[in-house]
């Protein structure tokens, strides 16, 4: 075929010494399917540890650890405090709470841009393009807050266990307060899918990080002041269920074997948190696509 | 459809609400480089997004490198590269990272996917500025690392959606050959959706043209080009001088004819007779034929008649 010129400056051009570079064809090997998120998941916590300011947060996201530590040293070994800070089921329970700030800022600072960044930089075609699913894309979005979540919730607790075994020189604490494994493990997951999944279908709501982490904290914060409106009038916490934080607080008290603080029942608590997260499961569905379809 | 076809479309419909954007299209495009040739909304990048699985067709079947589409998408994409028409990046990372992360998306393994992104960024022209963070590159750099991204992963086909947007004249020449390069000489299938003809005629060997969500023309360009008549440029002086009697005698006569300028026209002469039945015309007419030129047909006036007739 005669070929034609090329519509401007025809001659030889520096493209030429572009070529020159080379373009060989991969016969490497490739990765099994079902694996990129796990790519997406490694960028993303490598992304967000390079952050120094994010790194302080983790840092003082295990101070009351450290406090904690020292109470069951002391509980443990100063015969004086052992009846003053002596160390319960509950001692896990109201570290739990105590972390929820941390897992709050925690969730704003790392979720809010998750998606909102990538739909801000049209990375969704990019990343659909490839061989991997919407599930993938989101699941490996989800692993990225999911793990710096536990990392300030389910670890430090898990440990403080270990702790307690260590200080004590016995198992008697563990054996007599087993169900503190499996509550502390699902505790945190749930308090981990509640926070990550609403916050992902926020940040895919919109393009702007800033607006979804506002966003984040007025779903938190306006639940709490309605419930709190509503338990002003009405002088029953009937209505706690409209509550994030009371949700996740009743649920994780039924999980620690205390008396819960709301007239919830709890199925209702967590019938909301799994509609919570089934909603999110839906935005995201929506919104995660490789082309944005404006009909 | 050839045999030799890596894509192909039969009876795809796709629709956004009630607007339909690709409308019962039948095609294939052959190995090698084609052209996907459309005005603004002819349904070029839709049909790129459908080829992708990104929107799902109302009815019709595609097949790309003989896998269907709509039950192997992934085994698609991880043979397909494609570079977007709008601006497209990961955020927070610098050209060799983005590119690199592109690959293991693809499921190239993390040390092959750095030495490729190396490679390709080289190839592409970005090899001094690969570790600049991408939001810092200009429109031109940013075209250049979307085609990086997609070949990063080595497809054996590749969609590129209008690949010289907003590049100056010499960018847009270095795209061009980049493109040629990665068609002609590196084995690389290559589906190129431009409104622009010179880029298509330039880099392509076949060319799809699309007209409102329809196929107009296919096939080889030099194939189109060959005229089923012939072209003259003409210019003529009329006993009133005004030309417009004289094309209206040339169109009842069945002669497709433009003016191109005051008294210059291009006349399609279908049929054996040639310029002999322009000579005719004028003399009938009393007009006076001051300059007759045999014109080569390019691909502007075969995307004018197949647009034309659809």
């Amino acid at each position: 075929m005669s070929s034609p010129q090329p519509p401007a400056s025809a001659a030889p051009s520096p493209a030429t010494s572009i070529r020159d570079q080379g373009y060989r064809r991969y016969a490497g090997g490739r990765a099994p399917r079902g694996q990129a998120w796990i790519v997406i998941a490694r960028s993303g916590i490598r992304t967000m540890l390079g952050k120094k300011a994010f790194l302080g947060l983790l840092l003082l996201a295990w101070f009351p650890f450290f406090v904690r530590a020292v109470q069951i040293y002391a509980a443990a070994n100063l015969p004086q405090a052992s009846q003053l800070l002596a160390v319960t089921a509950e001692t896990f329970r109201q570290f739990l709470d105590q972390q929820e700030i941390f897992v709050f800022f925690i969730t704003v600072y790392v979720g809010a841009g998750l998606i909102a960044n990538d739909r801000r930089a049209n990375a969704l075609q990019i990343y659909l393009s490839k061989p991997l699913t919407r599930a993938e894309y989101v699941f490996g979005k989800f692993s990225i807050l999911a793990a710096f979540l536990l990392l300030v919730t389910w670890v430090p607790a898990m440990v403080l266990l270990l702790v307690q075994v260590a200080f004590a020189g016995n198992f008697s604490f563990f054996v007599n307060n087993v169900f503190l494994f499996p509550a502390i493990t699902v505790f945190a997951c749930i308090q981990v899918a509640l926070g990550a999944s609403t916050m992902l279908a926020l940040s895919s709501l919109s393009n702007s990080s800033r607006y979804v982490g506002i966003l984040y904290t007025a779903v938190v914060f306006f639940t709490q002041a309605i419930y709190g409106v509503l338990f002003a009038v009405t002088r029953t916490s009937s209505f706690s269920w409209l509550s994030f934080s009371a949700n996740l607080a009743q649920i994780g008290d039924v999980l620690f074997r205390l008396r819960p603080k709301y007239d919830t029942p709890w199925p209702v608590s967590f019938l909301v948190i799994a509609l919570v997260i089934a909603a999110s499961g839906f935005i995201l569905g929506r919104r995660v696509r490789g082309v944005e379809v404006v009909a | 459809m050839t045999d030799t076809a890596v894509v192909t479309l039969e009876g795809v419909t796709v629709t956004y609400g009630r607007h339909a954007a690709l409308r019962d299209v039948t095609t294939a495009f052959a190995s090698g480089a084609v052209g996907l040739l459309g005005p603004n909304g002819a349904g070029k990048s839709t049909m790129l997004k459908a080829l992708l699985g990104f929107v799902a067709p109302t009815q019709g079947q595609m097949r790309v490198l003989g896998l269907d589409v709509a039950a192997a998408p992934l085994d698609i994409r991880a043979r397909v590269g494609y570079m977007p028409e709008s601006d497209a990046h990961i955020p927070g990372m610098n050209a060799v990272s983005f590119v690199a992360y592109c690959g293991e998306l693809a499921g190239l393994p993390r040390v092959d996917a750095m030495q490729r992104a190396h490679e390709v960024l080289f190839y592409v022209g970005l090899g001094e500025a690969r570790y600049r963070n991408v939001e810092t590159y200009s429109t031109g750099m940013k075209q250049r690392i979307k085609l990086a991204q997609a070949l990063v992963h080595d497809p054996d086909l590749l969609f590129l959606d209008e690949p010289t947007n907003g590049m100056d004249p010499k960018g847009r020449d270095e795209m061009l050959d980049l493109v040629r390069d990665l068609g002609h000489n590196k084995g690389v299938n290559l589906i190129l959706s431009s409104h622009l003809l010179p880029d298509v005629e330039y880099t392509c060997d076949s060319v799809v043209v699309m007209d409102k969500g329809r196929v107009a023309t296919a096939g080889a360009i030099d194939a189109l080009k060959q005229p089923r008549g012939r072209v003259y440029e003409l210019r003529v002086k009329t006993p009133t001088g005004a030309v417009e009697p004289f094309l209206e005698r040339l169109r009842a006569a069945g002669l497709d004819c433009h003016a191109t300028d005051e008294d210059v026209m291009r006349v399609f002469v279908p049929g054996e007779g040639g310029a002999h039945d322009l000579f005719a015309l004028a003399a009938a007419e009393r007009v006076q034929v001051r300059h007759l030129r045999p014109s080569v047909p390019t691909l502007e006036d075969v995307f004018a008649h197949a647009v034309g007739e659809s």
